[in-house]
C-alpha cells in the first residue's frame, strides 16, 4: 500500500506538489519510488533552468532502469535538493521529505489540473 | 497475451521467495528476489543461483550428427572430444546470426545438444529442421522437459560440489559430466554468463527443484535475471537481441573469432569471411563516461560536431566497478579505442571514452 499524503496535488506521473505561495516544492510519490526500487542516481536540473508544464527536467535511475521527472508546473527552478546528489537512496527512505526541486511558478492556474490525494489514491489502484 | 506465458518448474518457488516476477522471453521469470545488487555481488564473491529452465535444449543425433551440426553452426565441433562443449553461433547466409548457443558433445556416439536462448527455441529449431536435408539426423526440441539451474560464483565448485555429493575439481572449463541428480540424468558443464567460476546443470524438472531447494538450504543465494544481465554485461558477453541479432553478425559484435573459416563449410561463411576481410560499417564497442549518469539502451551516440554515430545497445552504472559503462553500435570508423564520443542521457551530452567491452576482469577457472 503506497504513501499518500492530504493536502498534497499529485500528477499523473507521480510527482507530488506542495505549495507555498508562489512556490511549487516538487518530489516523486512512494508510489513512484517503490516501482523503482533502490535508487541508485538522480539527475538533477540546475538552479535557474527554466521548464514548461510537462517538460522532463531530471531523471531517477535504479540499477535496471532509468524514470524521467516531469515538472507539473511551468516556472524556473530556484532551489534543487543537491543532497540527493549523494545520497540518491533518501528518496527510498522518504520520498515526501525528500523534495527534489523547488520551482517559481509562472502560471498558479496550472495547479487546477493536478489530482488531490483521493483522486491520486483511486489513480493508482 | 498474458495468458500465453510460460512457467518454469521453480515458479512455485519463485512465488515463495516473494520474488518480483516479470515477462522475459515468453516466461514468467524472477528479476529479483531482494535487490539486483545484492544478488549481483553474491555471485561475484560467494556463489548465486539463478532459474534458467526457460533455456531451450535441441538434441542432435544420427550418423551426420557432426557434419550437420557443423553445417548450421559457425564454430568448429570436430576436433571436440566426449564431455566438452562450445560457445558459437548460427548464422544466416548474409552472416546475420540466428541465434548463439552453446554445443555439447554428448558422451554417446553422434549425439549433440544444443542450448539455446529461451525467446528463440522455436525460430532455431524450425531453422535447424529447414537446413536439414539431405543430412541423416534426428532432431528434437526436447526443452520443456529438461530443467536448468546456473550455480555462478567463486564458491560455486565447493558448494555444488557438496550437494551433489561428488567431486567437481575434474570438470575442466567448458566440458560436463553426465550424472544421476536424485535418480534423474543430469549435465553438468562448467559453464555460464556472469564471468565467474561455475557451473550450469540440465535436468528433469523435478530434480531441477530438489537441487534448487538443496542449493539454498546450503546458503546459495537465490538470483534474479536482473543481475544475470549486470553480471554478463560487465563480462562483456553479448545478449541476443542486444548485441546479437539477424541485423548484428557475430563480427560487428566483435566475436569474429568464435566463427571458424577454415572449416569446409558453414551457413553463413562467404559473408563471414567477406566481412572479415573487408570489414564492416558498424562495430560494437565499449564506452565508459565519467559521471554517474547511465546510458541505457536505445541512447544516441553522437560525435562531437552533433551528428550521430550509433546508439548504446546495454548500459548500466557498473555495480562491480562503480562506473556508468555500455556497449554501443557505431560506425566503424567511430569505434577506434580511445576516441571520444559522447552519449545523450535526458537532457544532457556526457562525453565518453571508448574501451574494451570486457569491462570487467573474469575469474573463469581454466
Amino acid at each position: 500500500m503506497s504513501k499518500i499524503i492530504e493536502g498534497l496535488l499529485y500528477s499523473e506521473s507521480h510527482e507530488w506538489v506542495k505549495t507555498d505561495g508562489n512556490v511549487a516544492v516538487i518530489g516523486v510519490t512512494d508510489f513512484a519510488q517503490a516501482e523503482m526500487g533502490d535508487i541508485t542516481y538522480v539527475d538533477l536540473p540546475q538552479e535557474g533552468d527554466e521548464f514548461s508544464k510537462d517538460e522532463d527536467f531530471g531523471a531517477l535511475e535504479s540499477v535496471k532502469a532509468s524514470s524521467e521527472l516531469y515538472t507539473p508546473v511551468s516556472g524556473k527552478v530556484i532551489a534543487v535538493n543537491e543532497e540527493l546528489s549523494d545520497a540518491p537512496e533518501l528518496i527510498n527512505q522518504d520520498p515526501y521529505a525528500n523534495w527534489i526541486i523547488k520551482v517559481e511558478m509562472s502560471d498558479k492556474g496550472e495547479l487546477d489540473a493536478l489530482m488531490n490525494a483521493q483522486a491520486y489514491a483511486d489513480s493508482i489502484k | 497475451m498474458e495468458a500465453q506465458l510460460k512457467t518454469t518448474c521453480l515458479y512455485p518457488e519463485h512465488v515463495a521467495l516473494g520474488a518480483k516476477m516479470s515477462p522475459f522471453a515468453g516466461f514468467m521469470m524472477p528479476i529479483q528476489y531482494t535487490n539486483i545488487t545484492d544478488e549481483h555481488n553474491a555471485v561475484r564473491h560467494r556463489c548465486g543461483v539463478f532459474d534458467v529452465s526457460h533455456m531451450g535444449e535441441i538434441f542432435v543425433s544420427g550418423p551426420d550428427a557432426e557434419k550437420f551440426v557443423n553445417h548450421i553452426f559457425c564454430g568448429d565441433v570436430t576436433p571436440l572430444v566426449p564431455g566438452q562443449c562450445i560457445y558459437g553461433m548460427m548464422l544466416y547466409p548474409d552472416g546475420g546470426t540466428v541465434d548463439d548457443l552453446l554445443v555439447y558433445k554428448e558422451y554417446r556416439p553422434d549425439h549433440y545438444l544444443l542450448v539455446v536462448n529461451a525467446a528463440n527455441v522455436d525460430k532455431d529449431y524450425d531453422w535447424i529442421k529447414e537446413n536439414s536435408d539431405g543430412f541423416v539426423v534426428n532432431i528434437k526440441n526436447d526443452s520443456p522437459s529438461w530443467g536448468q539451474l546456473a550455480v555462478q560464483g567463486p564458491q560455486s565448485e565447493q558448494i555444488l560440489g557438496k550437494v551433489l555429493g561428488s567431486d567437481l575439481s575434474g570438470i575442466e572449463f567448458y566440458h560436463f559430466a553426465d550424472i544421476l541428480l536424485y535418480g534423474k540424468r543430469a549435465i553438468v558443464s562448467r559453464t555460464g554468463y556472469t564471468g565467474e567460476d561455475g557451473f550450469e546443470v540440465y535436468a528433469a524438472p523435478e530434480a531441477i527443484v530438489d537441487l534448487w531447494k538443496a542449493l539454498l538450504a546450503a546458503g546459495v543465494v537465490p538470483c534474479g535475471l536482473g543481475c544475470r544481465d549486470t553480471l554478463r554485461f560487465e563480462a562483456g558477453l553479448p545478449l541476443y537481441g542486444d548485441e546479437l541479432s539477424a541485423d548484428i553478425s557475430p563480427v560487428v559484435a566483435g566475436f569474429g573469432m568464435f566463427c571458424k573459416l577454415d572449416k569446409p563449410e558453414f551457413i553463413g561463411k562467404e559473408a563471414i569471411a567477406r566481412q572479415k576481410a573487408e570489414g564492416t560499417a558498424k562495430k560494437l564497442v565499449g564506452i565508459e563516461i565519467a559521471d554517474r549518469a547511465v546510458p541505457r539502451a536505445g541512447y544516441p551516440v553522437l560525435r562531437e560536431d552533433g551528428s550521430q554515430a550509433g546508439v548504446v545497445t546495454t548500459g548500466y552504472h557498473s555495480i562491480s566497478l562503480d562506473k556508468s559503462i555500455c556497449f554501443a553500435l557505431v560506425d566503424r570508423s567511430d569505434g577506434a579505442l580511445g576516441n571520444t564520443l559522447y552519449i545523450q542521457i535526458h537532457r544532457k551530452v556526457f562525453p565518453g571514452t571508448v574501451v574494451k567491452k570486457r569491462f570487467y576482469q573474469t575469474n573463469y577457472k581454466k
